[in-house]
């Protein structure tokens, strides 16, 4: 950050020197009289600007080359190097990150409603078997029904133990279902740092066009933002709490509801 | 009770056809945007509309537009879970004539007290 700001406001003291002595020299040519002097000596000037404005925008390319190459992407040949985006591969990327979760919570799901059924099926017998024992307790069952409780009972513990040991299996496959947090997360690191990256790279671009500009004398006529409209959606927001134009939970959003009326 | 489960993601869905399902709600379908669900919706005699903001195609707040301006449809029930969470866009939503707005993440508790709220008022 500190090297953009440098750059933002000097020049590269090779090329200030340049203009410096030159500028003194060209005073000088003037001064005396030798404009056919003075005219090569502008010349040059402007030589050592447009050389200053290569090398920078050199620099630049030669870095973000680096950075595309380093984003581990096997072009078949050099043309192919050239076109190839690292944010083809990024988006790649993230489109894994989306099948990876969307498998994980499906799986999830999946084994959450095969458990639910048994969980139940146990509740509903347990409820029953618990109704009748109190019956039992309270002596209101006859030698026939007691026989017939007898056995559900018998029954009862033999579903338990098979039901909980296949509710025990589905929990421990959705703990290993989410195992797609460490390889998404792993995949999600590498392409924030990708972006880091090419954002470092823009903002230097940014910095080096003002640059430009300022050698140049541009002004840009900066057009007005988009104004975004509330009927468009955004996706979730980003640190919600920190900012008045977004609600941080449901209980903004209950307490603005009733504000309206609601 | 018939309700339609609009969202573009098959989990979130899946999600909130669960949960209504916990609540005794059990003839759900679902639709995945709303170019989907307003033919589903003219011809299906539906209770209730629980909407997503942000899909493809048609949002969930033009859905909501759409069911407000037809006549069959007007004074269904409509249900907004979102992860939308711009103030103006709450507002733009409760002016379009939503009826319950529940921000993501949310819990099955904060889900089935919309639900019952707009029940209450409606009957």
């Amino acid at each position: 950050m500190s090297k953009i700001k440098k750059n933002q406001t000097t020049l590269d003291p090779e090329v200030t020197e340049k203009l410096r002595s030159q500028a003194a020299e060209l005073m000088d040519q003037v001064n005396a009289g030798d404009y056919g002097k003075a005219m090569a000596l502008i010349s040059d000037l402007s030589e050592v600007r447009d050389q200053s404005l290569y090398r920078e925008v050199g620099r630049l390319t030669r870095s973000l080359h680096e950075a595309i190459r380093n984003f581990q992407i096997d072009p078949q040949n050099q043309e192919q190097q050239e076109a190839l985006s690292k944010m083809a591969d990024a988006s790649d990327r993230l489109e894994y990150v989306v099948q990876m979760t969307s498998k994980a919570a499906n799986r999830t799901m999946d084994l959450v409603e095969e458990a639910m059924p048994r969980v139940i099926a146990m509740r509903d017998q347990a409820k029953a078997l618990r109704e009748d024992w109190q019956r039992l307790r309270r002596r209101e069952i006859g030698p026939a029904e007691f026989r017939e409780l007898y056995v559900r009972i018998d029954q009862f513990f033999a579903t338990t133990a098979d039901a909980t040991d296949a509710i025990y299996g589905s929990l421990s496959e959705i703990l290993l279902a989410q195992d797609f947090q460490d390889l998404t997360g792993q995949v999600i690191q590498k392409v924030t740092t990708l972006v880091k990256e090419v954002e470092n790279h823009l903002l230097s671009l940014v910095v080096m066009a003002s640059h430009v500009d300022q050698m140049t004398g541009t002004v840009h006529e900066l057009t007005e933002q988009e104004q975004t409209s509330p009927e468009k959606g955004e996706g979730p927001q980003m640190r919600a709490a920190e900012r008045a134009d977004v609600v941080s939970g449901q209980d903004d959003v209950d307490d603005l509801l009733s504000s309206l009326g609601f | 009770m018939k309700i339609l489960i609009v969202d573009d993601f098959s989990t979130m869905r899946r999600i909130i056809k669960n949960l209504l399902r916990d609540l005794g709600f059990t003839n759900t379908d679902e639709a995945d945007d709303g170019n989907t669900a307003l033919p589903m919706l003219k011809s299906g005699k539906y209770d209730f509309l629980v909407t997503d903001w942000n899909m493809p195609n048609m949002s969930g707040i033009d859905l909501l537009k759409e069911v407000r301006a037809d006549e069959n449809l007007k004074t269904l029930p409509v249900l907004m879970v979102t992860a939308e969470a711009k103030r103006d866009q709450i507002v733009a939503a409760a002016q379009a004539g939503v009826n319950g707005y529940v921000v993501k993440p949310f819990t099955a508790a904060v889900l089935k007290e919309k639900i019952e709220k707009i029940f209450e008022r409606i009957q």
